[in-house]
């Protein structure tokens, strides 16, 4: 890797498998494995987006990498500057309130992210308590500086959520995530919930503010052109596996797997194309339970051969740009 | 939009407006106050002392010092009846106050935990419903002896599963709301997040199985103490007061004795009933 | 363009509803015209009033609306005698025999959500069978199985004689929402209505879907109303474009029309602020400020006025009529008010 990027985030065969209890016992009788043995790298002052369909376990990677959910296995290794590495997932309690500091996160429905019974002032004043900010003048100068940057009027602390629109109460969720300054702010489908209108003006403020306070979004999201227009990289899953990492030019230029390929053709484009050609994939998503042996996406790609559905391909980098890995047969064997 | 004018005051305006137009709640609220503050300033209302026997006119009719008549001891049954309001009230509330104290609690530890603390509790409320209250106080009153702490707390630790099971449930659908993910990604504490956060929006079915449980446990009360299991009987309680009607002798020759306790208790737990379900109406939108 | 050429001919559609007392219009004015044979779309964000006016034209409407038109013309093409029958919905009791008989027969719907589309408790199957055999009474059941077997395949559902006998549980969101379409297919109905067929479903899905509508479109001569918010699925699908806003149908034209010049300032922001694929790097979103009004509270006037970069004092002052700039190409905006008035 070269070293002019600082690595933030080291993510290392991170698991979450949620198991399948049956009967009066609770028996396990199987697991899904939401994201299964997942290795990926943020670096400081990028956005890595995270695309995929419905149950590709994008959002449980999202909050597994913040211990919203804790993992089943596998290690997050979180940098608190100049290399010090610390293994999130080993955090006992105080640890972990520091971490919070650190890392915040906006979740995909701004409709129940704030308590209906709460005046917005309320909501924001909270987590600077946590966080031992106790004067008041304190807070609320800090309240007021990251309203500012939402262009949200400072009086309109005072009203409760339901007085604001969508987008305004997103733009508010990326407020109080920002209050206490944290440097990775990992993005849950954060304009998934709102009119095509209002998500242009949320995803351009987030880039505004990425640049202002030089922060690490990890941005989730199923829409891939979203995706693409917010991300430096994009890190592409199926069935809570990597199937394909890549800078976003060179996703779009040269995507490697099939996946991310059937992916790029299903999106519709809103411009007029006579003649359409688009490869469309056949069959459903399988269950995430009974996972597919072999390569998992064996059972929809139009390229399988014998050995997809016997064994796992590995993400394997690019012969010509290093950047790109892809987990795929089809370039297994040109590259062994 | 106007600024600075809340629109949650509308919303508890509009609140109000459609309990006042709920005419069954209304004249419940009213009956239920009349009934309440004649027995808070009983003194104010009648002369006699609750416990003052009078040899001299025992079993009188109604009549005109004695409005409501006298018993066998010839004491006034008006002020016993409003006497004895005031500790048939306070025994509904308290017990209905401590078992929804207890609900919560339980509920939002086992809503919000889950898991196998959620299956504990669960099976713990299931093992107390199935018990019979009756059998408890038995147990308790020949322990202890009767006395109105006994029945409280019997009250309480038998009333508690109606608004655990409410704000269990209410608790499990409510931690998956995103602004409480939003709170833990904060890193704020199980217990703010359970008590300050999740707790207020699961008020309104609480205050309404609250006011349920009080009309109940009157009812209770006036049973158990008929039956002479409740309150100690020199205490002079509703149940006590219709304890009297027990021999045939006052059914049929003293109405006055039972017929008038009798009617005050079911006005007034109707009262109740209507006051909870009206308050249902406006804050619990599931109902509506 | 001949008149019997427009399957359903759209004018002066209102629609209301009182809530509180109060009178809200949720569709004003609305007027377009669908070819038979083609596809038209009918695209604008939530609240716009879109859904509530094709449930208008077919007559699904809770309670507490009110419903007002100039004419809902319906024209039935014979297949064998190549003759038009005229039906005005507009004028149809909507609870009527007429009306519950063209419902189905004659304009099949396809709903958003397929979960909710079916019913849990009975077999995918007999659910189809049944809007069949509902406008063929005495047809025999085993001449129903095999149309909604023949159907099945068509609609590339995998294995029908076993799936026609699954529950709607059993299938998945992509394979339900075919049974919600063999459901508004099976009585070959000329027109069929997709309100947000797609939205809940993934996007390889959700393009399956979307090409199995357009083959339907081209093999059988359906004509379709497809409403949606997403503008890429938009300009894969359609021949004809309804841009909506608050109620009212701000532009109508060609996809190209309105693609390649759009004319209202709705169309033009919403047109490039959506992200596509292969933006360059630097380029940013165009954003619309400010978010759609509340419908209880516009007032006289264009309803994007507010919002728009190029208003004037003029927008406000009286409603705003449509002009017709080019053939068929019509906008609603005063800027071009040299030009012809339509309604």
């Amino acid at each position: 890797m070269p070293n002019e990027k600082e690595l933030i985030f080291s993510v290392q065969g991170l698991r979450k498998w949620f198991p399948i209890q049956k009967g009066m016992f609770k028996r396990t009788v199987g697991h899904v494995k939401a994201v299964d043995d997942v290795s990926l790298n943020v670096y400081k002052g990028e956005t890595l987006g995270i695309v995929g369909e419905s149950g590709c376990g994008k959002s449980t990677l999202g909050k597994t990498m913040m211990m919203l959910q804790r993992p089943t296995g596998g290690a997050v290794l979180y940098n608190y500057g100049d290399g010090n590495f610390k293994d999130i997932t080993k955090f006992n309690g105080k640890e972990m309130h520091d971490f919070r500091k650190q890392v915040q996160m906006v979740f995909q429905d701004p409709y129940s992210a704030l308590n209906p019974l709460k005046k917005i002032y309320t909501s924001f004043e909270e987590p600077l308590k946590i966080h031992g900010i106790n004067a008041k003048a304190e807070r609320e100068k800090m309240m007021d500086a990251v309203l500012k940057m939402v262009n949200i009027q400072p009086d309109y602390l005072l009203r409760y959520p339901h007085e604001f629109s969508g987008g305004q109460r997103q733009r508010l969720c990326i407020a109080r995530a920002l209050e206490i300054k944290p440097r990775v702010l990992i993005c849950d489908e954060p304009v998934s919930a709102l009119d095509v209108s209002i998500q242009a003006q949320v995803l351009n403020l987030m880039k505004e503010i990425q640049k202002e306070l030089n922060l690490t979004y990890l941005f989730i999201a199923h829409d891939l052109s979203v995706v693409q227009y917010m991300s430096d990289r994009i890190v592409v899953m199926y069935l809570g596996k990597i199937v394909e990492i890549a800078g976003k030019r060179s996703l779009y230029n040269n995507p490697a797997h099939p996946y991310t390929q059937a992916l790029l053709s299903a999106i519709p484009v809103p411009v007029i194309r006579r003649e359409k050609k688009r490869q469309v994939l056949r069959g459903e998503v399988p269950s995430p339970i009974n996972k597919p042996s072999g390569c998992a996406f064996h059972t929809r790609c139009p390229h399988r051969t014998e050995i997809c559905e016997r064994e796992e391909p590995r993400l394997i980098p690019d012969q010509t740009d290093p950047e790109h890995l892809c987990a795929c047969h089809l370039y297994n064997k040109t590259a062994a | 939009m106007e600024l600075n004018k809340s629109h949650a005051s509308n919303m508890f305006q509009k609140n109000v407006r459609k309990f006042l137009r709920n005419k069954l709640a209304m004249i419940g609220m009213v009956v239920m106050l009349i009934i309440l503050l004649m027995c808070v300033f009983a003194p104010v209302f009648t002369s006699y002392r609750a416990d003052q026997p009078d040899f001299s006119a025992r079993t009188q009719p109604p009549n005109l010092p004695h409005i409501l008549g006298t018993d066998k001891l010839g004491r006034d049954v008006f002020s016993r009846i409003l006497y004895g309001g005031r500790y048939s009230i306070l025994i509904g509330v308290t017990g209905a106050f401590f078992g929804s104290l207890i609900g919560v609690i339980l509920g939002a530890i086992a809503g919000y935990f889950g898991k196998l603390i959620d299956s504990a509790i669960v099976r713990l409320s299931e093992i107390f419903q199935t018990v019979p209250n009756m059998i408890l106080i038995l147990i308790l009153g020949a322990v202890f002896g009767r006395s109105i702490g006994n029945l409280l707390f019997i009250f309480a630790i038998t009333g508690w599963m109606t608004t655990f099971r409410i704000v269990r449930n209410e608790f499990i659908a409510l931690k998956g709301e995103t602004y409480v993910q939003v709170c833990e990604a904060f890193g704020m504490s199980k217990i703010d997040i359970m008590f300050k956060q999740i707790l207020p929006n699961v008020m309104s079915p609480v205050i309404v199985a609250t006011t349920v449980n009080v009309a109940h446990f009157i009812l209770s009360e006036a049973g158990l103490s008929f039956i002479g299991v409740g309150v100690p009987s020199a205490t002079p309680t509703w149940g006590n007061i219709l304890n009297a009607a027990k021999s045939l002798d006052v059914i049929s020759n003293y109405w006055w004795l039972w017929v008038v306790p009798g009617v005050v208790i079911t006005v007034f737990v109707l009262a109740v009933n209507f006051f909870g379900d009206g308050l249902r109406d406006v804050l619990d939108p599931k109902q509506q | 363009m001949e008149q019997k050429d427009i399957v359903l001919d759209v004018r002066k559609l209102n629609t209301s509803f009182i809530s509180d007392g109060a009178t809200v219009h949720i569709v004003k004015d609305v007027s377009f015209q669908l070819e038979r044979g083609k596809t038209l779309a009918i695209v604008g964000e939530s609240g716009c009033g879109k859904s509530v006016t094709v449930h208008s034209i077919v007559k699904l409407l809770p309670q507490n609306a009110r419903f007002t038109a100039e004419q809902v013309l319906y024209r039935r093409l014979d297949e064998k005698t190549g003759g038009i029958t005229e039906f005005d919905l507009a004028k149809m009791d909507p609870k009527g025999k007429e009306m519950r008989s063209m419902r189905g027969a004659d304009l099949g719907m396809v709903f958003q959500d397929p979960m909710s589309s079916l019913n849990p408790v009975y077999r995918v199957g007999d659910q189809v069978a049944e809007a069949l055999m509902e406008h063929n009474r005495g047809m025999k059941k085993s001449e129903a199985r095999e149309k909604v077997l023949q159907m099945f395949r068509n609609l590339g559902i995998p294995d029908p004689e076993r799936r026609i006998m699954d529950y709607p549980h059993q299938f998945s969101g992509g394979m339900k929402q075919r049974v919600v379409i063999a459901i508004a297919m099976i009585n070959n109905p000329e027109i069929i209505i997709a309100d947000e067929p797609t939205t809940a479903l993934d996007v390889t899905i959700q393009a399956q879907i979307m090409e199995l509508m357009k083959e339907l479109q081209l093999n059988m001569g359906k004509s379709i109303i497809l409403i949606t918010h997403n503008i890429g699925l938009v300009a894969e699908q359609a021949e004809d474009v309804c841009v909506m806003y608050m109620g009212r149908i701000v532009e109508f034209g060609s996809l190209e029309q309105i693609f390649e010049n759009p004319l209202h300032p709705y169309t033009k922001a919403l047109l490039r602020s959506v992200p596509v694929l292969g933006l360059a790097d630097d380029q940013k979103l165009e954003t619309i400020p400010g978010a759609t009004p509340n419908p209880a509270s516009l007032g006289v006037g264009c309803e994007f006025a507010d919002r728009c970069p190029e208003r004037s004092e003029a927008c406000s002052a009286k409603n705003v009529p449509a002009y017709e700039v080019e053939p068929r190409h019509r906008v609603r905006c005063i800027k071009f008010s040299q030009f012809k008035e339509v309604d």
